[in-house]
């Protein structure tokens, strides 16, 4: 089974937010002096197929559409075993819209070979549109399953629903988001394979080499740092029973 | 906005189906309403690709299967789609849509540039119509027909109450709550009492005191009830960005520094395990 995990480098989420400062003109948030890491929910991915290989065998390869900065995502990546890696770079200032991520991932995925099964994070933590997976599902005309935590080979995959979870049969190829869950926390690469991260060739192609161009889709118009800060106050129990239970009442 | 058509996975008399037709009333009222029964993703969005045909705007909830399917639909359909919204307008016959991003910490203002919008909504968030939404109800689509994969094989409720979602009260618990004796012995009676949901943060979460499907954040679930309990929850922006459109939230928390306290209406700084059974006492006495 051949696998591909889709990853993105992404602001460090745990910025407090009196650090988090937007610049206004490019409806961006301000780099500042947070450190950039991975989105959680990729290396959430990584880790589901990192375990589904030792089950079923294969391949692993990662990909990621992003600054030249994200090898930094794919070396640890590579660390943590996967056994393939490549780069988009995206060299425009933009925060490149869904389609237009879906499109670059689906040129590059071409490129790079057939998949068994496409994994991409469920959101991740700066923009959270939540769209990378269904899109490229559209895009490379493969179906489609959000918010599984664990595959089986087989192949099953299970996901998590509001009021529980469920198990899906599914055959290959498919593309599937992957959210966080106790089983696929994302392993410590070992100091020794770090450093031969390192030393791993690592594929890099730009936007125009790919042929693709950015599509329509959507525009931020505004980007805000909402203001809204409440008193609390503090009660005895009686009043908080109370209270509690006239706003229950409605 | 002509043509706005809902599409309902559930009850169309969820509070989430009300919100998404109250929400289509901010735009001149929903035209059609699809409810999906039996939901299997491949034949679903198929069946729902011809049921939205001619649509400008299509509205969904914040559900599981809303999230699998709106952006494969706006693909399909030549459309654009964007999630999780809490405000909708219209500027120059464009749908613009307000979301949280960086887990809470900015507000977006994202219009859309294709025809139909697909929008999946934080249902609550909206009030909810006048009229029920049976009177829209277009035809119901169900997904079992064809034997396609991937095939929902197996479905298990961890949790048989009404979804988190459309809780109108919840009772959330945080790592100070310590383990699951605390959720089972002190949260789970205080929400019976309270005729609440029970939640979780991350944290309780991750240590497996309580099922994933509890979680409340950035990472989990996005409610907006009318009143929303913080037990030991210190309230980091993450799991504050699942909560923002909570009408209420009231905290209890042992520290007074607790970030929970800038969001609360209303609190007591104490451990909870003295103020919980207190608090049932109380709340039981109030009830007879």
């Amino acid at each position: 089974m051949n696998i591909l995990v889709c990853m993105k480098q992404i602001l460090d989420p745990e910025v407090p937010a009196r650090d988090f400062r937007i610049d206004a003109a490019r409806k961006e948030a301000e780099r500042g002096s947070a450190s950039l890491v991975t989105n959680i929910f990729c290396e959430n991915a990584l880790e589901t197929a990192l375990q589904f290989r030792e089950k079923a065998g294969g391949t692993i390869t990662v990909l990621s559409f992003g600054a030249p900065g994200a090898e930094d995502t794919l070396r640890k990546a590579l660390a943590m075993k996967a056994d393939v890696a490549a780069l988009v770079v995206d060299d425009s200032d933009a925060n490149p819209n869904p389609l237009t991520v879906a499109r670059v991932l689906a040129a590059a995925i071409r490129r790079l070979g057939a998949f068994d099964v496409i994994l991409t994070g469920r959101e991740a933590g700066d923009w959270g549109a939540g769209q990378t997976g269904a899109l490229l599902a559209e895009e490379l005309g493969m179906p489609y399953v959000a918010f599984a935590d664990a595959l089986e080979p087989g192949l099953r995959i299970k996901r998590q629903t509001e009021s529980g979870w469920e198990i899906l049969e599914a055959q290959t190829p498919l593309v599937v988001s992957i959210t966080n869950d106790e089983h696929n926390v994302p392993r410590i690469p070992k100091v020794r394979d770090v450093m031969m991260a390192h030393r791993q060739p690592l594929t890099q192609w730009s936007v125009a080499e790919l042929g693709v161009e950015a599509a329509e889709y959507y525009e931020v118009i505004e980007l805000a740092i909402p203001q809204r800060e409440t008193r609390c106050e503090l009660v005895d129990v009686d009043t908080l029973a109370r209270r509690l239970a006239e706003v229950a009442a409605g | 906005m002509s043509g706005i058509a809902l599409v309902i996975f559930g009850s169309p008399a969820d509070r989430a189906a009300l919100g998404l037709a109250g929400a289509a009333e901010q735009l001149g009222g929903a035209s059609r309403a699809i409810v999906v029964e039996d939901y299997q993703p491949e034949p679903v969005l198929d069946a729902l690709v011809e049921a939205c045909r001619g649509a400008d705007v299509i509205l969904l909830s914040n559900d599981t299967y809303s999230q699998e399917v709106a952006p494969r639909l706006a693909h399909r359909l030549g459309g654009a789609c964007v999630g999780d919204g809490t405000a909708l307008s219209v500027v120059d016959g464009k749908l613009r849509v307000t979301r949280q991003v960086y887990g809470g910490k900015a507000n977006a203002v994202i219009e859309l540039r294709r025809t139909p919008a697909v929008v999946w909504l934080r249902a609550r968030s909206f009030r909810s119509a006048a009229t029920p939404v049976a009177a829209l109800l277009s035809g119901s689509e169900s997904g079992d027909s064809r034997r396609r994969t991937p095939k929902i094989i197996e479905r298990r409720e961890t949790k048989s109450e009404t979804r988190l979602e459309d809780a109108r009260v919840i009772v959330s618990g945080g790592r100070g709550i310590g383990g699951p004796e605390g959720f089972a012995n002190e949260l789970e009676p205080l929400a019976k009492l309270l005729g609440a949901q029970l939640a979780a943060s991350r944290a309780a979460c991750d240590a497996g005191w309580v099922p994933p499907a509890w979680q409340v954040g950035q990472t989990g679930k996005k409610v907006a009830p009318d009143l929303y309990l913080a037990v030991a929850i210190t309230g980091a922006s993450q799991h504050m960005a699942g909560i923002s459109e909570a009408k209420t939230i009231a905290a209890i928390n042992i520290d007074p520094d607790a970030p929970i306290f800038k969001h609360a209406r209303f609190g007591i700084v104490d451990d909870y395990k003295k103020v919980v059974p207190l608090l049932r006492q109380k709340l039981a006495g109030l009830k007879s």
